[in-house]
């Protein structure tokens, strides 16, 4: 039982990370219809830019690197890294994509590589971040909000509820509820919808495309800010810019995008719980050597079985 | 004419200035352009085992310095290339045929991690250039063929050693190990066989095997099911930063059991990264740095003197390569790859860092290893297991 709860906790915590990921993917393909290979290295660029800026404003404010701040300094250090991404995602937009708006989608397909690539490799130049893997100072106390304790005697075992769990969930939470009033509450949010529908017709309506494209890149990059941010709260020990573990991270909320119905905001939140949970308990219950495989083995199966995803509109377009 | 106008000669010039600059540079830096003997060291100067290059490197340099202030070999000077590799096989690779080919160097000395020593010892190998690993404990290493060599001992007595220890030492006396490894790393997987091997035989049962891949954030859900498994010990043969980052992800989730691993543990990044999570882990290694023998002491010292930090197991194993390499080459008087390896598989009772050093026929050394404990994020000395033990 506490196992099983044990299990779940996980689950969630990183379920909220590939939903938060899995946004920006999926908001990119709503409007452009092509696949930001580069999305999972602004996560990165929000890890890094988190560590780069504790290391720096933390002794500047007379915290230790090993003592916990106030919350405040981690809230701050969350927004600052979210407004470091928005601005390198409407870089992004303004220099590589919007050039190519009217390019074959492949076009832009192999020019998000070659973006990735770049933010990879500079990422490694000593000046940036470097080659090494650093380890985040402490910006939350990863004490046990909770302890409960199961069974008695040799069996006895406990179920923990940690600090940075609580508030990986709730900040994703409460950023995926603003994503939400943003786009389905805001002239902004219809805007946006308006441009996912048909951007010619919108373009005609008066809606200005290229500032709503601006826009949609600028908010998907400032949640995988947040989720680059939230990592490592949890996982303090950061690899290279370069190392593979970000292009999987990034993969498996592409592969939650699709899942939950690629284009569909609430898909993707759907998508990335469902793949944490999948990973999680098939690790627990089945064997851990397969984690990977659980994952996509369900995107096959959905593939296969609704091809348009959990959530997404089977309305095919007209010729 | 449009093309021999002045601003295009300049340019050409420029280039060609350029060229030649560069294959100059190139040349120069060729074996038997000067009068330095050229060595050659690929290892992880970054990535996430980037201690093991940079302690690796440290001990291969002192030792050149050492060398070089004595005279050299048979009077030439000897010369380090060092390549980064960041870890990873395909770059180890790139790194060791450029060593060979580019800068022909005479020897090669490298890698720590045995899926990397693996990945380029058949190039040393093709090219007929000897190539000593310092610390590639797995078998499989020295079996690519007669020019690779190691100054380490291998992995069937590692994993013996660690489970001897886990099951017998009074301090754990474990009689249920749960065994999490790196499934990627032949490193990893080749001591969890030896390990479970020899916990079975003596009358262990291995209540959980869990596997993780290199560069893994998340081990919750292989320690949830260790914790629900009851085990004295895990076994966790892995790089260190890997390790520390589950070890403190285990005390998170209320485990207390003693984990035990080998020398991929051996950085003093370990301590740093884990902090208090990780006191009262054990793990094998091949030297201990509270050894109160002279050499060893001394060599702590000039170490310490240079680097401001004390010297772990791979800076000795660096050290001890290069020492071993250079007795080959002064005794084989000659630069040829196949004499320098016929001295080398003669070394016998060589006085390293690292204890007395034997090449057996295989090419692996037979030495003894010791067990660390880990108190307050540093290693302490606890037992020196025999080989034959």
């Amino acid at each position: 039982m506490s196992d099983f709860a044990q299990t779940l906790i996980t689950a969630i915590a990183i379920g909220s990370l590939y939903a938060l990921i899995a946004l920006g993917y999926t908001m990119v393909y709503g409007i452009l219809k092509f696949i930001n290979f580069a999305h999972s290295d602004i996560v990165v660029l929000g890890a890094w830019g988190s560590y780069s800026l504790s290391v720096r404003v933390l002794p500047a404010l007379g915290y230790g690197l090993k003592e916990v701040p106030p919350v405040w300094v981690a809230m701050t250090i969350l927004l600052l890294a979210m407004i470091f991404c928005g601005a390198i995602g409407f870089t992004i937009e303004r220099l590589a994509y919007r050039p190519l708006r009217r390019a074959p989608r492949l076009n832009v397909l192999i020019t998000a590589i070659g973006v990735s690539l770049l933010l990879q490799n500079v990422g490694q130049l000593s000046f940036v971040f470097g080659a090494s893997p650093q380890d985040m100072p402490p910006l939350l106390s990863d004490r046990a909000l909770a302890t409960f304790s199961f069974g008695e005697g040799e069996s006895a075992r406990q179920l923990v509820i940690g600090m940075v769990d609580v508030v990986i969930f709730a900040t994703a939470t409460s950023l995926m509820l603003i994503m939400q009033y943003l786009v389905f509450h805001t002239k902004l949010g219809v805007a946006m919808r308006a441009v996912s529908f048909n951007t010619d017709t919108a373009a005609l309506m008066g809606i200005p495309v290229d500032r709503v494209v601006s826009f949609t890149f600028v908010l998907g990059s400032m949640l995988a800010a947040a989720a680059g941010f939230l990592i490592v709260m949890k996982y303090p020990s950061i690899s290279q810019p370069a190392h593979t573990i970000w292009v999987l991270l990034g993969l498996k909320a592409f592969v939650a995008a699709v899942i939950g119905g690629i284009g569909n905001v609430r898909g993707a939140v759907l998508g990335g719980f469902v793949i944490a949970f999948v990973e999680q308990f098939g690790a627990f219950y089945v064997s851990s050597n397969y984690r990977d495989v659980y994952v996509f083995t369900l995107l096959i199966l959905i593939l296969l079985v609704k091809p348009s995803g959990l959530l997404g509109s089977t309305l095919r377009e007209k010729v | 004419m449009i093309f021999l106008n002045r601003e295009f000669l300049q340019r050409t010039g420029i280039v060609a200035m350029l060229i030649t600059g560069l294959s100059l540079t190139i040349s120069g830096c060729q074996n038997g352009g000067g009068d330095e003997i050229l060595i050659g060291h690929y290892g992880s100067l970054t990535g996430s085992q980037a201690t093991f290059g940079i302690s690796t490197d440290n001990g291969i340099k002192m030792a050149i310095e050492d060398l070089n202030a004595a005279g050299g070999i048979n009077g030439r000077k000897v010369k380090l290339v060092t390549y980064d590799d960041k870890g990873e096989a395909r770059e180890a690779s790139t790194a060791v045929t450029r060593l060979v080919t580019k800068d022909g160097v005479v020897a090669v000395i490298g890698e720590v991690a045995s899926g990397l020593s693996l990945a380029a010892a058949p190039i040393c190998q093709e090219s007929g250039v000897p190539m000593i690993s310092p610390s590639s404990t797995n078998p499989k290493v020295t079996k690519v063929g007669d020019m690779i060599f190691r100054v380490c001992f291998i992995d069937p007595f590692q994993g013996k050693v660690c489970a001897k220890f886990a099951r017998e030492h009074e301090s754990l006396k474990a009689s249920k190990a749960a065994i999490v490894t790196d499934q990627g790393s032949p490193y990893s997987v080749g001591l969890e066989e030896e390990f479970e091997k020899s916990f079975v035989a003596l009358g262990g049962t291995v209540v959980s095997k869990q596997t993780y891949q290199a560069g893994d954030q998340d081990y919750s859900a292989q320690l949830t099911s260790i914790r629900a498994a009851e085990p004295d010990v895990i076994f966790v043969p892995g790089y260190y930063t890997e390790v520390a980052s589950m070890i403190l992800q285990a005390r998170k989730l209320g485990m207390t059991q003693p984990f035990v691993g080998a020398d991929g543990w051996d950085s003093a990044k370990l301590g740093e990264i884990a902090g208090d999570a990780i006191n009262g882990c054990f793990y094998s290694n091949h030297y201990s740095q509270e050894d109160p023998s002279p050499k060893i002491q001394d060599f702590i010292a000039k170490y310490k003197a240079k680097h401001n930090e004390t010297p772990d197991a791979l800076a000795a194993l660096g050290h001890d390569s290069a020492m071993i390499l250079f007795d080959a080459m002064k005794k084989a008087g000659t630069l040829e790859g196949a004499a320098i390896a016929a001295e080398l598989v003669k070394t016998k009772d060589f006085d390293g860092i690292t204890g007395k050093i034997s090449i057996d026929a295989e090419r692996n050394a037979v030495k003894p290893a010791v067990i660390l404990e880990m108190k307050n994020g540093v290693p302490k000395y606890v037992a020196t297991i025999q080989p034959g033990e």
